[in-house]
């Protein structure tokens, strides 16, 4: 067995997901072959070369692989993963772009956000919003998978040696094409790999008042996130969403701060292994979830934690 | 242009399900079910597009029981000119249903294909994407806003750090998030009007489509149930129980 893991970068960094998805990848056993499809990303392959664990780097280095319009990567991905017994890819929002579009290409059903590796045909993944496990078992000759990384403690991103080699494949499909993009900018530690993440409801009642989140995140070194109520408020970017429709986090605390704890925002923070909740209503279903609930009002709450922490 | 609009039929988002005892899945039987929220919002940007002039026509297409029909005719009185339903029993896998749509695109020809990012039950967010392979169309998927100028359509994709555009080709799949448009809600004549729409109903078989799958269902469970927490009275208490007993900061 040969499994094709497909690396998220931005063309000059390896995407932390990427070694969570090595990790479920070695899981299923067999030699792991990493493919970087970008422009200008021979660092992300030297970075990729040194994950522990990966025999091969394949560098597809091409100006049509820039941006990761799918259009362009999943004929690559398809003609190179052919080959392979499984096909990996992070669940992020590129994964989850290119990687159905390859299973479909190839003619095989996909299996989305996998969090176990039962066997290497057997896999767990989360169905109605976190309400249900399903095992799923694929009999497809290549396996394709979406990985939830969080389900997966990340391999060593240091310690291996393998050999990068250029691949030729130029698809361009001349479907599509970038015109530009907005990312959020933040010093703080992203979302989906924090350790500590705070996070803002609708009970936060506007953006200025997230400024206490703020600073009681700096002081944990923890990131900031938010729920949808507060996000289609417009008190925070829709980047900061965690849950069903947003970010999925496992981090090692909690802190939901004026979120009432609906279905879909428990699905992206159940798992995280200690939940705190913050709230003025005692009756909030986020206490039924939570380790240590404290029913008090957020705005005298947090600023004292801040400075109790 | 003519709009090809794909919703589903799923257990209502309000819902907590239950998984059956036996493990063969989650007990839908009398389970309120309602339009994905995803393909609501499908529906409504159509019909966006339809009021500002640049549809023409849309057309709602569903694949699944007979009961979907529900679904469709909510689709027409929002809006949608007819409806197909493609009729079929069994829980079909995301190819299948990609192919099914294919079929139905084939005969349609619209320019624009808009689905839902994902379905609420599987969470799947796949069926957009294949559409779009087994099309050879461009794909937007998870658009918070669609423009369609000339014979291009750019879609704003909301991505994990922010947003990004891109310029499509049409015919061009779309698939919608959460922050594309607020679905409005069907008016009563409406509701009445939609019931005189017409409703095509077909088959896999009629479309020359296998439903086989390689993925197989073995079990559902329900997930680990978390351990009780307590209720801690002050935010000194708090900090206390999180350093010395949980030790996570």
């Amino acid at each position: 067995m040969t499994i094709l893991v497909i690396a998220e970068h931005d063309n000059k960094v390896l995407a932390p997901a990427t070694l969570n998805t090595v990790a479920a990848a070695a899981k299923i056993g067999g030699d792991i072959h990493i493919l970087v499809a970008g422009s200008n990303a021979g660092a992300v392959a030297e970075a990729a070369a040194k994950v522990a664990g990966v025999s091969k780097v394949l560098l597809a280095d091409n100006a049509a692989y820039a941006h990761q319009l799918p259009e362009n990567v999943a004929p690559l991905v398809a003609e190179l993963g052919a080959g392979y017994s499984h096909i990996l890819a992070a669940a992020t929002s590129n994964g989850k772009n290119i990687l159905p579009r390859v299973a479909a290409q190839l003619d095989v059903d996909q299996i989305s956000e996998i969090i176990s590796v039962e066997s290497a045909d057997t896999f767990k993944r989360p169905i109605y919003a976190g309400n249900a496990i399903a095992t799923v078992q694929s009999s497809a000759s290549v396996k394709v998978i979406t990985v939830r990384a969080t389900g997966f403690d990340p391999v060593a991103a240091e310690g291996g040696s393998a050999a990068v080699e250029a691949v030729g494949a130029a698809h361009d499909a001349g479907k599509s094409s970038f015109v530009g993009e907005e990312l959020a900018k933040s010093d703080r530690p992203e979302l989906t790999a924090a350790k500590i993440v705070v996070s803002g409801g609708r009970g936060m009642q506007n953006g200025d008042n997230f400024k206490h989140l703020y600073a009681l995140a700096d002081k944990l070194g923890a990131a900031v996130g938010a729920s949808r109520a507060a996000v289609d408020a417009g008190f925070v970017p829709n980047d900061m969403q965690v849950g069903q429709t947003g970010k999925i986090v496992a981090p090692q605390l909690y802190i939901a701060v004026g979120i009432s704890g609906a279905i879909q925002h428990l699905a992206g923070m159940k798992d995280s292994k200690v939940i705190v909740a913050i709230n003025k209503d005692e009756e909030a279903p986020i206490f039924q979830v939570a380790d240590y609930g404290l029913v008090a009002d957020l705005f005298e709450a947090v600023p004292e934690l801040e400075k109790l922490v | 242009m003519k709009v090809l609009v794909a919703v589903k039929r799923v257990v209502d988002y309000n819902v907590k399900v239950r998984v059956k005892a036996d493990n063969s899945g989650v007990d839908l039987a009398n389970v309120k079910m309602s339009m994905n929220p995803f393909c609501e919002i499908a529906v409504e940007e159509a019909v966006r597009l339809k009021e500002k002039g640049v549809a023409t026509e849309i057309v709602v297409v569903s694949i699944g029981p007979s009961t979907a029909q529900e679904q469709l005719r909510t689709a027409l009185a929002l809006g949608a000119d007819r409806a197909i339903l493609v009729e079929s029993a069994d829980e079909l896998n995301s190819l299948a249903v990609a192919k099914l749509l294919k079929a139905v695109v084939d005969k349609e020809q619209p320019q624009l294909v808009i689905l839902g990012k994902q379905a609420i039950d599987s969470d799947n967010n796949q069926t957009g994407q294949m559409l779009a392979a087994l099309t050879g169309f461009g794909q937007g998927t998870f658009a918070s806003k669609v423009e369609v100028a000339g014979d291009k359509v750019a879609v704003t994709r909301e991505i994990d750090g922010g947003a990004q555009t891109v310029s499509l080709s049409l015919p061009a799949i779309v698939t919608t998030d959460l922050r594309l448009n607020e679905p409005r809600y069907a008016s009563l004549p409406n509701i009445m009007k939609a019931k005189k729409k017409p409703l095509e109903v077909l088959t896999p078989d009629a479309l020359g489509v296998s439903t086989a799958s390689t993925n197989k269902t073995l079990k559902v469970e329900a997930p680990a149930a978390r351990s009780a927490g307590i209720k801690v009275k002050s935010v000194a208490e708090l900090v206390e129980k999180l350093k010395n007993e949980a030790k996570v900061i």
